[in-house]
């Protein structure tokens, strides 16, 4: 055995998206795709070779072999799955806002809760603006970070404009638990033009140390960490420092798997996921 | 003549807010609102100028608590209602609640004018908690009718009590306005206000041809104080509507008193039409960034022109006064490296 092998929950744009990522994992094995009804994503992954099934969290859960499970369903439906997919012994990444396991972002805290067998994504905004935050606060203290998100419309789906309150305060929760902010606010913007605008992120803090290089350096260093697992994560607008407010904007274009590379809020947080699974897979197959 | 009720939204105190960059102090508000319970006015509105909890570093922080502020126009506002702007994405349900606690009763939840669904449920909370919802489009010079009434209607199901279309660039000339207005009022079952922007000297104008064409709420603002060449000047809104026989119910000598004694008094600058402003009305630009590019151009030595007509290219949308910086960060690397 040398790949693990994956389920994945919910055959919508997340889930096939994750689909295309793991297939190109050396540590992954993409094995079982479920939904709850016959649908284009369980044909295209049937079409690929795998397992699919209509039903939903029983069937990957009943499964032997599938070790890790993404959720790519909502935060309501997480909820159920979760407990099944602890009892079944399953490692279970939840793209969802449900956070019924703590939250990561690869960067930033993965080591510090490696052993748990449930981990939260956060949102797309907060798995591109955290690590820049918690980059600060290491070399500058941050007592107030604050997030503006803009996304395309096209890649923001009826999941997130039903729940544009909870990425709010899902992201705002993000960067004060592990960007280490003592306070933080979460803007998201949508914009409609077209051509469809690339995802961009606006990050302010506030810092009790305002040393320039060393911000520079943190940020810069950082932004290379995230491009390990998010090749298109780039620096829009560098470091400026205006007395104690440190403004970052960062661009993050996807790598164009199942979804455009407009939708790099998309691409992100299924990055990190996919970061987060190998690494459990790697210490799994002892790499 | 025509008995339609016109109903005048007065926002000195939420769209005048970023003509003195947020910072109105409790007293200022009870004076304001207290003046303008006595004119007429049906709704005073009054918020941060980006909506509730808009007071961050991407808006410009409030000077005094936003709770604070809406809790002492609640003391005097007696005969008007009193509103709140809830922008999606900026404030939560949450923060309407707090926003109910301390004495608001309508909110306007305002989205840009194709994303309607960001706000359904926020009009939704709002019905429940038993307020009056106002579904808000934002930039409405960015659709076409067609698409500005299936927007709408996305308002009217959630069960918003009226819609308002917002010229939030001050972009629109009459004939736009009343080809949006008369969509509106035709495919829907419940009223349509209109909101201007003087940046191109029409509000005034525009808000008859809203009124031509069936709308029935009208905002503006004492002395025009608002975002970008700011709003309808309440006071020569209420001559005019008076002249044209509107029934608006406004006393006309107690608006103009509001405006001359108590409103400029508290005027950072005379409420004017300067090259930046009609700049944002030619280019389509969101009103609000006008002071927002003033401190790029003048942090990046740039013309605000320059920057302005950029964003418009851009199709930047309102909310996204961080764009200002990105571009201005963009134009001057280019001209450092000419």
């Amino acid at each position: 055995m040398d790949k693990i092998k994956v389920g994945i929950i919910g055959p919508g744009n997340i889930g096939t998206d994750l689909m295309y990522k793991v297939m190109r994992s050396k540590y992954l094995q993409m094995d079982f795709m479920t939904g709850i009804v016959e649908s284009e994503g369980l044909k295209r992954a049937a079409k690929l070779g795998f397992k699919t099934s209509t039903e939903g969290v029983k069937a990957v859960a009943e499964d032997p072999e599938v070790k890790i499970v993404f959720d790519a369903t909502l935060a309501s439906a997480h909820l159920a799955n979760a407990p099944v997919l602890k009892a079944a012994g399953k490692i279970a990444i939840d793209m969802t806002p449900a956070a019924v396991g703590p939250y990561v972002v690869p960067c930033c805290n993965l080591d510090e809760v490696k052993d748990s067998d449930n981990f939260n994504m956060v949102t797309c905004g907060g798995q591109a603006t955290i690590p820049i935050v918690n980059a600060i606060n290491e070399v500058a203290d941050v007592e107030y970070a604050e997030i503006v998100a803009s996304l395309s419309s096209k890649s923001a789906g009826p999941g997130t404009r039903a729940s544009i309150d909870e990425f709010t305060q899902t992201t705002r929760k993000g960067l004060e638990i592990i960007g280490h902010a003592d306070r933080a606010k979460a803007i998201i913007i949508l914009n409609p033009a077209e051509p469809p605008v690339m995802m961009c992120n606006t990050i302010y803090t506030l810092v009790k140390n305002p040393d320039e290089k060393a911000i520079i350096e943190a940020v810069n260093k950082r932004i290379k960490e995230v491009q390990q697992y998010v090749p298109g994560y780039q620096l829009r607008v560098p470091p400026i420092i205006d007395g104690n407010k440190v403004t970052v904007i960062i661009q993050v274009e996807g790598a164009g798997d199942f979804l455009p590379k407009y939708s790099g809020n998309l691409d992100i947080i299924n990055s990190a996921a996919i970061a987060v699974a190998e690494k459990l897979a790697a210490k799994m197959l002892n790499k | 003549m025509d008995n339609r009720k016109i109903n005048i939204v007065d926002t000195t105190l939420r769209d005048g807010s970023h003509a003195v960059s947020h910072s109105f102090s409790p007293e200022q508000v009870t004076a304001i609102a207290g003046g303008l319970d006595k004119t007429g006015v049906d709704i005073i509105e009054c918020a941060h100028g980006d909506g509730i909890t808009g007071s961050t570093f991407n808006y410009g922080f409030s000077k005094y608590k936003e709770m604070d502020l809406i809790n002492a126009a609640s003391k005097v506002i007696k005969n008007a209602k009193q509103a709140i702007l809830l922008i999606p994405g900026i404030g939560t349900i949450e923060d309407l609640e707090e926003a109910y606690e301390n004495g608001a009763r309508v909110v306007r939840v305002a989205t840009h004018c194709t994303e309607a669904d960001v706000g359904i449920q926020h009009i939704q909370a709002a019905k429940k908690m038993g307020m009056m919802a106002c579904g808000f489009l934002m930039m409405v010079h960015m659709a076409s009718p067609e698409k500005l009434l299936e927007q709408a209607k996305i308002f009217q199901e959630a069960g918003a009590d009226y819609i308002n279309l917002a010229d939030s660039a001050g972009y629109l000339l009459p004939d736009d306005v009343k080809a949006r207005v008369d969509k509106l009022v035709n495919g829907l079952d419940i009223p349509v206000g209109f909101h201007a922007h003087n940046n191109l000297s029409l509000a005034v104008a525009n808000s008859i041809a809203a009124v031509e064409s069936g709308a029935t709420y009208i905002d503006a603002t004492c002395r025009g104080l608002g975002a970008g060449a700011g709003n309808t000047q309440i006071e020569v809104l209420a001559a005019v509507f008076n002249r044209l026989g509107y029934n608006t119910g406004m006393d006309m000598y107690a608006i103009q008193d509001v405006a001359e004694e108590i409103v400029e008094p508290i005027m950072h600058r005379p409420q004017v039409i300067k090259t930046a402003p009609l700049m944002l009305g030619y280019a389509g630009v969101y009103s609000s960034f006008l002071l927002h590019t003033y401190r790029a151009a003048e942090k990046f030595g740039l013309n605000p022109r320059d920057i302005l007509v950029e964003l418009g290219r851009r199709r930047m949308v309102g909310g996204q006064e961080d764009m200002i910086v990105d571009v201005a960060y963009a134009l001057a690397q280019e001209k450092n490296n000419k």
